[in-house]
């Protein structure tokens, strides 16, 4: 399921599936998509944030178009305690790549992955430094 | 700011080409004589080669390359060095004058990052600046990648630092009646491209960085992104459109303009070593 933004349209909750993971795609030569992206975090249930959310970050390939600060997206990241993907759509090799790892994800996010939950992914978030 | 103002009023008001360069190896000051004569020879021979430069016109170019001592920002730069074509046109009588016909200068302003790591032999100048036509920019470009082992690129400037020249630059004060601040965006995926302009007045802009900047003299990605982000919603109130989905692709302010093609024009002496540390920065953020 694509959308622009959320919070997804209300009238179309009761025909909705489960949402297993929520991927929000930032375009790096963008401000516009990180700042909308920002707004639509608000309306995320906070259970969410337990592994079933990632952030995707697109068109790294091209650094002389960058609009975004990279530090931030981490920091974003961070804060929400989901990973940021990085990857470049317009070569072929990179987008299946991209495709494969999301999909991978969601199986995990999904229960089709025996042993491995959602969870998995927060705790390989942690940051080790200092322990 | 102990630079001559006479030295430096070359560089004013003209658009410069910007590249990144690697560190030169075996170049030594004291040959730049000698430098000029090889550089001058070299041009010769390619226009022998049949690279015509001017059509229809016979042209010896005459080169000069020169150490600028001021040019530098701390005692740990190299001083800049300028080389300058110049052209006599055979025919016309032996007291015509020489024409300035292509320039083009190696700086290096606080580049403490790069020169602190480089081996003895290396000369460190990150930043070459040219104006004039490109088929010379290539040819002196090639000499000097041959004798100096050293690599050219072109340095683009992206979006996220045109927008930090435009928060430095308009929050610079002078003394004068300025220019404009101006924003120029593309908007990309239309049928039609389409280019917005957006000029605020000088004082407006100095203003409403002077209420984000919290310590003179230091700046942050998160000031520069509240002073961007202001003009932004200022803009969307009055148009809706939504700016941080285009491209900027040019900033100008009264100090300096910058294109994200990697062009820039130096406007105001004032603020020259600023500029051209932010300059030296790219550079060096490109070669490493």
């Amino acid at each position: 399921h694509l959308a622009t933004s959320l919070p997804l349209p209300s009238e179309r909750d009761h025909l909705r599936p489960r949402i297993d993971l929520i991927v929000f795609m930032i375009d790096i030569k963008s401000k516009y998509s990180l700042k909308n992206v920002e707004a639509s975090l608000a309306y995320v249930d906070a259970s969410f944030f337990l592994g079933k959310v990632c952030f995707l970050v697109t068109g790294v390939g091209r650094v002389n178009a960058c609009s975004i600060d990279t530090n931030a997206v981490c920091k974003l990241g961070e804060a929400y305690c989901s990973p940021v993907l990085f990857c470049e759509l317009e070569l072929e090799g990179i987008r299946v790549a991209t495709a494969q790892r999301l999909l991978r994800m969601l199986q995990i996010c999904a229960g089709h992955t025996p042993g491995v939950s959602a969870l998995s992914f927060v705790s390989l978030m942690r940051n080790f430094d200092g322990d | 700011e102990n630079v001559d103002p006479q030295k430096t009023a070359f560089l004013l008001r003209k658009a410069w080409t910007l590249y990144s360069v690697t560190p030169l190896y075996r170049f030594h000051r004291a040959r730049l004589r000698d430098y000029a004569r090889l550089l001058s020879a070299f041009i010769a021979a390619e226009k022998q080669k049949g690279l015509a430069v001017e059509v229809g016109v016979e042209l010896d170019i005459k080169v000069a390359v020169s150490s600028l001592a001021d040019l530098r920002g701390s005692e740990q730069d190299q001083a800049a060095v300028l080389v300058q074509l110049s052209s006599r046109s055979r025919a016309s009588s032996t007291n015509s004058e020489d024409k300035l016909v292509w320039s083009g200068w190696f700086c290096s302003v606080y580049g403490d990052d790069l020169s602190e790591n480089v081996p003895e032999d290396f000369t460190c100048l990150p930043l070459f600046l040219t104006h004039g036509a490109e088929t010379y920019t290539s040819m002196v470009g090639s000499w000097f990648q041959k004798t100096f082992d050293c690599c050219f690129r072109r340095l683009a400037i992206s979006p996220l630092n045109l927008s930090w020249m435009v928060a430095m630059w308009a929050g610079c004060k002078l003394d004068r009646a300025a220019s404009a601040v101006e924003l120029v965006f593309s908007v990309p995926h239309l049928s039609q491209p389409l280019d917005i302009s957006y000029a605020i007045h000088p004082e407006d802009a100095k203003a409403l960085w002077d209420t984000v900047q919290k310590t003179p003299g230091e700046i942050t990605q998160e000031e520069v992104d509240v002073f961007i982000d202001s003009l932004y919603a200022h803009f969307h109130r009055h148009f809706k459109i939504h700016l941080s989905a285009a491209k900027l692709v040019k900033v100008s302010t009264p100090v300096a303009s910058a294109h994200c093609d990697g062009i820039v024009k130096i406007l105001h002496s004032q603020y020259l070593s600023g500029v051209l540390m932010l300059l030296t920065e790219l550079a060096i953020s490109q070669i490493q």
